[in-house]
């Protein structure tokens, strides 16, 4: 059984990945500064208090969120793991995208090569019902579809 | 969003094709936010967060060398983060090495702040605003500033007007010499969209509070009443320095840009409840909900009962207040357990013109006595050095905790450990 969601796009673009499901607020800095440092091939979440993603793999995964929170690093943070390829595959925000994750995507679809799309305000019917591992496509007009 | 003819123009490459794209960039990050227009920037100064030279961060620095390539540096000069190394501060050979390994890029970067117009040679605090450090912007400034607790310090007790601002964000503001006008930048941006209500027994714990209530409202902004009971009515040293470590919290903790304080901050005097939203949502903290918190807090030593090797107190950077009131409480509880010097290393830090000028009052000299390190570093990115992470490292910052492995205390937690306990 799939469902279907709508939200607003924020960077175009289209994919395909496996979900990775944060139910609290992401914190970047937090989640990246270690795996960044360490250069570590599989991009392990490092936030000690985000226990839906902390020690697990993100690079590639369809990152399910409400928000991010942290430090105003965040969007810089961003940008460099987008310039690096150790980004997500997409990033998809219930609620709407805060200032820090925009300036990270908008930094990352002007200053680099990178593809990772970004959606937002997709609800939270959409947070309670994505869970790890499911299936994720994304097309260009926002529309994501949860299997 | 509708642009002025000259931002159109520099949209379509008047100034260059790199002006445009950072015009392009703000201009993006703005209609992801419904901004109706550019605003200029007002402040005297910017600030910037990336104070570091990574060798991992290499793109950033890249797309700065773009920049300056282009002739570009910012309309206003601006200070930065605290340092992120400092030979004062204990570190053993090998954490020395990952040091070097780690900041390959420091000099190159440095060399780009100063191009891009770094105000000061020591501008390098996350607590800008002290007087000492000249950086302090008016009530209703505009600020193109990132760093989490600079802004909400500025935003909230300051009363200025900034957007929490991503690095490389902030200085293509400063660049550009216009923002756009969204979030607390608007009247209705700053409205509060929680009330909270502290009903403690006692004063809280700053660093505490700010955390419990950043979990809870995030991004939102909260109007904190009762807590003017056990700060006053006015933004004296000791309330601002309160604030400060409050906000901080509520920043890392949460992201929160903005908050009022009943009664204390500039905004909440002026307007008192008007500040409210209509179904605004409720919050009470009282002596069992900050223990909750605390509790919540895990701890990530690979031995929790091991002895701590180091205790970082300053994030944000202590005020000149904070760092006579320690001195005096350090002298007092070493008297008393009758130890000559703290029995855990301990490094305070602060901003560089804060310590040069508490350098030339007596309590430099007492601090020293007690064996406390006063330095300018960046704790966080001291901690971020994978050797220096792994050391079971105390502090009464709740920043710090959320960032790194360090183990959040109360100040006289802290104050017991370092002066008592030993461990």
């Amino acid at each position: 059984m799939s469902r279907t969601f709508k939200g607003r796009v924020i960077t175009p673009g289209k994919a395909s990945a496996e979900a990775l499901v944060s139910r609290a607020g992401f914190n970047t800095l937090a989640s990246y500064q270690m795996a960044l440092l360490l250069n570590d091939k599989h991009v392990k979440c490092g936030d000690q208090n985000n226990p839906d993603l902390y020690k697990k793999s993100m690079i590639g995964k369809a990152l399910c969120l409400p928000e991010t929170i942290g430090s105003t690093t965040g969007g810089m943070v961003l940008y460099t793991v987008c310039s690096k390829n150790m980004q997500p595959a997409c990033l998809l925000f219930s609620k709407s995208i805060d200032s820090l994750a925009a300036s990270g995507a908008i930094l990352a679809a002007n200053w680099s090569d990178a593809k990772m799309p970004v959606i937002d305000r997709l609800g939270d019917d959409f947070l309670n019902y994505v869970q790890d591992g499911m299936k994720i496509t994304i097309q260009e007009d926002g529309t994501v579809c949860v299997e | 969003m509708v642009l002025t003819e000259e931002q159109q123009a520099i949209l379509g490459g008047k100034q260059g094709e790199t002006m445009a794209r950072i015009m392009k960039t703000l201009v993006m990050y703005g209609e992801t936010f419904d901004a109706a227009r550019m605003v200029p920037v007002t402040s005297e100064y910017g600030h910037t967060v990336i104070s570091f030279g990574l060798g991992v961060m290499k793109p950033v620095y890249a797309l700065y060398d773009e920049i300056l390539s282009a002739g570009l540096t910012g309309k206003q000069k601006f200070s930065a983060d605290p340092f992120p190394t400092d030979p004062h501060v204990p570190s053993n050979v090998l954490e020395n090495i990952v040091f070097k390994l780690m900041y390959t890029e420091q000099r190159r970067y440095g060399k780009q702040l100063d191009e891009l117009g770094l105000m000061k040679r020591n501008a390098y605090t996350c607590a800008c605003y002290l007087p000492e450090v000249g950086n302090t912007p008016k009530r209703g400034d505009i600020l193109s500033w990132a760093e989490s607790s600079a802004v909400v310090y500025a935003n909230s007790v300051l009363g200025a007007r900034c957007n929490r601002n991503s690095g490389i964000l902030e200085m293509m503001g400063s660049i550009a010499g216009c923002v756009p006008e969204f979030g607390f930048l608007t009247d209705d941006g700053r409205k509060a969209d929680w009330v909270v209500e502290v009903k403690t027994s006692e004063k809280p714990e700053a660093q505490l509070l700010g955390s419990a209530i950043g979990m809870k409202v995030l991004a939102e902004v909260p109007y904190v009443t009762g807590l003017d009971r056990w700060l006053g009515a006015d933004l004296n040293d000791p309330a601002c320095a309160y604030l400060k470590d409050f906000g901080a919290a509520t920043a890392s903790n949460g992201s929160v840009g903005l908050y009022h304080i009943e009664n204390l901050t500039p905004e909440a005097k002026d307007y008192g409840e008007t500040l409210i939203r209509e179904n605004a949502k409720h919050y009470i903290i009282d002596d069992a909900e900050l223990r909750r918190v605390k509790d919540s807090y895990p701890c990530i030593w690979k031995n929790p009962e091991a002895k701590p090797k180091l205790c970082f107190v300053g994030c944000p950077h202590l005020t000149m207040e904070q760092l006579k009131d320690w001195t005096v409480k350090i002298e007092n509880a070493l008297k008393e357990s009758g130890n000559k010097h703290v029995l855990i290393p301990t490094v305070f830090t602060s901003a560089p013109a804060v310590i040069r000028e508490f350098r030339k009052t007596p309590y430099s000299e007492r601090l020293s006595d007690t064996g406390v390190i006063l330095s300018y570093i960046c704790p966080l990115m001291y901690m971020d050095n994978p050797v220096c992470g792994k050391t079971p490292v105390i502090t009464s910052s709740n920043k710090l905790r959320t960032y790194t492995s360090a183990r959040y205390y109360t100040d006289e937690e802290i104050l017991r450990k370092i002066t008592k306990e030993g461990r």
